[in-house]
């Protein structure tokens, strides 16, 4: 399959790429990896006439880490599930290593992804429970936007024309931090059915200080559970904590029934994924390490 | 607009239609035709090809993202009419029917021995989950990457 005829510009810098879009309006649109473009424009669902390349812009492809850990946007998944940064925030590896599979993690960037607001991306869920910031820049110069900020709704973002996602950075979690983020799919290459990102600082062993829990795929956006949030606040984290953040996470949910499982089955998917993985940020809080990832079914 | 690549050793240049994907002007410009389209929807895997040592789906990148480049096809594999290892034990293993996917197959398995030259069971499953096969129910690859692997498989030939 063709996508239909466009006009190519490689850019070979941010402003460069920013004023190329300025100049060719609502016609042009940016390339990050491809990898949810690229089918889409195949499938004729966006027919762009002009791509702006933002593949080979030189220095726009790092993880590194000082004071907070920096993504540029750029960086494809595959790169920062290797990185040292995602060693340290074990949550980053999960979504990272698990996205789709090991062809697409090698192209699709992180920019792209979170720029692209699908509802079924992995990593707006994982951004909000670490607090992210999205670093922006476009004609009025650079932003630095709460990621709670950014995505506004199903493949709306905060972005004005022409502006572009530049780097995320997430704060470095402090000690007895521990976090999970662990999506349900079908096979790799589909999207997830239901998904679930969970990030807590503890006490101690035993007792949550503070939780962010935020449901993935379910909703135009990730959701927020506020009520599993509050049941662990200054909590000890026991079997019964545990039922009442899964209850929480199934009350909240609101599936549709789809080809990918009945609203029943995906709420209770939620459920036990919320489970597993607030047992998961929990041993993790306690210095175990925990492998966990996109699960199959 | 011109796009110039490494592969398999030998350098292309051509003059191509933007909208040219890379498996296209693998298979059309180049007649390299060893790189399958099965769903042509970045599902199956057939037409994974290695860009720049990471494999990919080559029917979602364009040509140009691989301008200046270096593209590793299944016509790279073997050398001086001799099958790569991995080759060879998809061969000695049947670890293909129809053979439509294999060159996929093949591909991810040099990736993922290249990353792994020793898999767990686990690696294995997550380095082929990009690639489908509706023949073999995945038995006899799994045998084939395990064999491969023992055979040294993961050891870079040349490139």
């Amino acid at each position: 399959m063709y996508p239909r005829a466009f006009a190519y510009h490689r850019a070979k810098s941010y402003p460069e790429a920013i004023s190329l879009l300025s100049e060719l309006g609502d016609e042009a649109k940016f390339l990050a990896g491809g990898q949810s473009l690229i089918p889409l424009m195949k499938l004729r669902l966006s027919a762009p006439r002009h791509l702006v390349d933002l593949n080979f812009i030189p220095g726009t492809s790092y993880s590194r880490s000082n004071g907070t850990a920096r993504f540029g946007a750029m960086t494809r998944h595959a790169e920062i599930a290797a990185s040292a940064e995602a060693t340290r925030i074990p949550i980053l590896r999960d979504c990272a290593a698990g996205i789709a599979d090991p062809q697409v993690r090698h192209m699709g960037t992180i920019g792209g992804s979170i720029a692209e607001a699908d509802p079924t991306g992995d990593w707006a869920p994982v951004l909000l429970a670490t607090g992210a910031t999205v670093k922006t820049l476009g004609p009025n110069g650079e932003r630095g936007i709460d990621i709670a900020d950014f995505t506004l709704d199903a493949y709306t973002t905060a972005l004005q024309p022409a502006e572009l996602v530049i780097e995320i950075e997430v704060p470095l979690p402090g000690e007895r931090s521990g976090g999970a983020y662990i999506a349900l799919k079908r096979c790799a290459p589909v999207y997830a059915s239901a998904s679930i990102a969970v990030q807590l600082a503890m006490h101690d062993d035993h007792t949550c200080q503070d939780a962010r829990v935020y449901l993935g795929v379910l909703g135009l956006t990730a959701t927020r559970v506020t009520a599993a949030e509050e049941a662990l606040h200054g909590q000890e984290i026991t079997p019964r904590r545990i039922q009442k953040v899964r209850q929480a996470v199934m009350d909240i949910a609101e599936p549709a029934s789809d080809m990918r499982g009945s609203a029943d089955y995906k709420r209770q998917a939620a459920g036990a994924l919320a489970k597993l993985a607030l047992e998961t940020a929990v041993r993790r809080a306690r210095g175990e390490r925990v492998e966990m990832t996109h699960l199959y079914a | 607009m011109r796009v110039s690549m490494r592969i398999n050793g030998k350098q292309y240049t051509r003059e191509v239609e933007p909208r040219m994907l890379l498996v296209q002007f693998l298979r059309e410009e180049l007649n390299l035709t060893g790189t399958h389209i099965g769903c042509d929807t970045s599902y199956c895997g057939a037409c994974t090809v290695l860009l720049n040592g990471r494999s990919v789906k080559s029917c979602t990148v364009f040509a140009f993202q691989a301008d200046s480049g270096e593209v590793r096809t299944v016509e790279g594999l073997a050398q001086d009419g001799q099958l790569h290892p991995v080759q060879q034990a998809f061969s000695d293993c049947h670890g293909f029917q129809c053979g439509y996917c294999t060159p996929g197959f093949l591909m991810s398995t040099v990736q993922l021995l290249e990353e792994h030259p020793h898999p767990t069971e686990s690696d294995i499953r997550k380095g082929i989950a990009g690639n489908t096969c509706r023949c073999t129910g995945y038995q006899n690859i799994f045998k084939a990457i395990r064999a491969a692997a023992a055979a040294g498989g993961g050891a870079d030939r040349g490139h």
